[in-house]
């Protein structure tokens, strides 16, 4: 008997997914309502309780793709992977306002420039304080605090260590996650409200996951404008990361 | 019919991400750079156009606003598969060179902010360092 159920679900991946996330939307919304009285916001929740999922399923399995590696849950992998992610993420394009748009385009650029470099000098001087002084392991690790996918672009470019990258990896997805549950957390003081607060922060923030969950955590009528800027944040970190980020670090250091 | 929205959506997808990696390309970025952005700009010229013409019906509209409205099940599950286990075990440069990044943003994102136009409510906003509780 249990053994059909698995089956049934095991074979039916995605669809099970579909059911499952749907059981952690109720379970959210109604903690949020109960025990929170709608302070804190269901998809903040949902995120959280996802989150706790990833850590119990990378503990089961010891796997890297947390809950999509118990083979019972591995459409999870499927739904929550980047080619629904990013259907999804450009289908919200069609709520943009143009006009709220193009009047914050210079300042999301803006945004975007000093959302690569902050993070960037922030993490190298964090690794140099820990005793790194190589600059392949300080343009890595500074790299990974752009986000996770920046850090091992960038450290496979130019020639870094696994354990360099694991840690730049780490650093980057600690970054993601802090976001994720910090931003709800932080919306009034960051003045997260319009469109154009929405950009600066995808600019700033980083990493299409953390902004777009913290967004959706938020206000999810802001999710496009953070994600139209965000989703550019990688392609410019990858960009800078190997070259001018590398040789810059590399003239300082040497 | 629902699957024109849909399919309207897919084709500005899949040319937004072309031409993210062709760009990508050409910059020797070696990664994707700004294609789903650029499907979003792809996708927002095409309503514009369309709506302009009268081309775009309740049912058209309701194949891209489902996916929309999926968004945020789409991002549970994403977190639902990341590495946590790894990050959390990056140790503690990992975690200082991720917070202090993340202060470092949310200072400057909450001061650029705070230059845009006064906001009808922002008297009540005289607590200047309720930190960042990011913890």
């Amino acid at each position: 008997m249990i053994e059909l159920l698995e089956k049934t679900a095991k074979h039916n991946g995605l669809v099970t997914a579909f059911a499952l996330v749907g059981l952690v939307m109720l379970v959210s919304m109604w903690m949020s309502r109960r025990l929170t009285f709608g302070r804190v916001h269901g998809s903040a929740i949902a995120i959280l309780i996802g989150l706790g999922l990833a850590y119990w399923g990378g503990i089961q399995t010891g796997g890297k793709q947390g809950l999509a590696d118990v083979s019972l849950f591995a459409g999870i992998g499927l739904m929550g992977g980047a080619m629904l992610r990013d259907f999804a993420i450009v289908a919200t394009a069609f709520e943009v306002q143009v006009v709220e748009a193009r009047k914050a385009g210079l300042v999301g650029a803006a945004a975007l420039l000093l959302g690569t470099l902050l993070p960037f000098v922030v993490g190298a001087s964090v690794a140099w304080a820990f005793g790194y002084r190589d600059a392949v392991s300080l343009t890595t690790i500074g790299a990974g605090a752009v986000t996770y996918i920046v850090g091992p672009v960038t450290g496979a470019a130019i020639g870094a260590s696994s354990e360099i990258m694991a840690l730049s990896i780490a650093t980057g997805l600690v970054k993601a996650i802090m976001v994720m549950v910090g931003t709800p957390m932080a919306a009034r003081f960051l003045r997260l409200k319009t469109p154009r607060s929405a950009m600066v922060f995808g600019g700033l923030a980083g990493t299409v996951s953390g902004v777009s969950a913290g967004l959706a955590a938020t206000d999810r009528r802001l999710v496009p404008y953070g994600a139209l800027v965000a989703t550019f944040h990688t392609g410019l970190g990858c960009l800078l990361g190997p070259s001018l980020l590398y040789f810059a670090t590399r003239s300082l250091v040497a | 019919m629902i699957i024109y929205g849909t399919a309207l959506l897919a084709v500005c997808h899949l040319l937004g991400i072309f031409l993210g990696d062709l760009l990508g390309t050409l910059l020797g970025a070696k990664t994707n750079v700004g294609g789903v952005g650029i499907a979003m700009i792809l996708l927002i010229c095409a309503r514009l156009y369309m709506h302009k013409r009268g081309m775009m019906p309740q049912t058209t509209e309701m194949g891209v606003a489902f996916w929309g409205a999926m968004y945020i099940p789409v991002v549970v599950a994403m977190a639902a598969q990341q590495n946590v286990v790894s990050a959390l075990r990056g140790g503690p440069v990992a975690l200082l060179a991720a917070f202090a990044s993340v202060l470092a943003c949310a200072g400057c994102i909450a001061l650029i902010n705070r230059s845009e136009r006064p906001l009808p409510e922002s008297e009540s906003d005289a607590d200047k360092h309720p930190a960042p509780k990011h913890a």
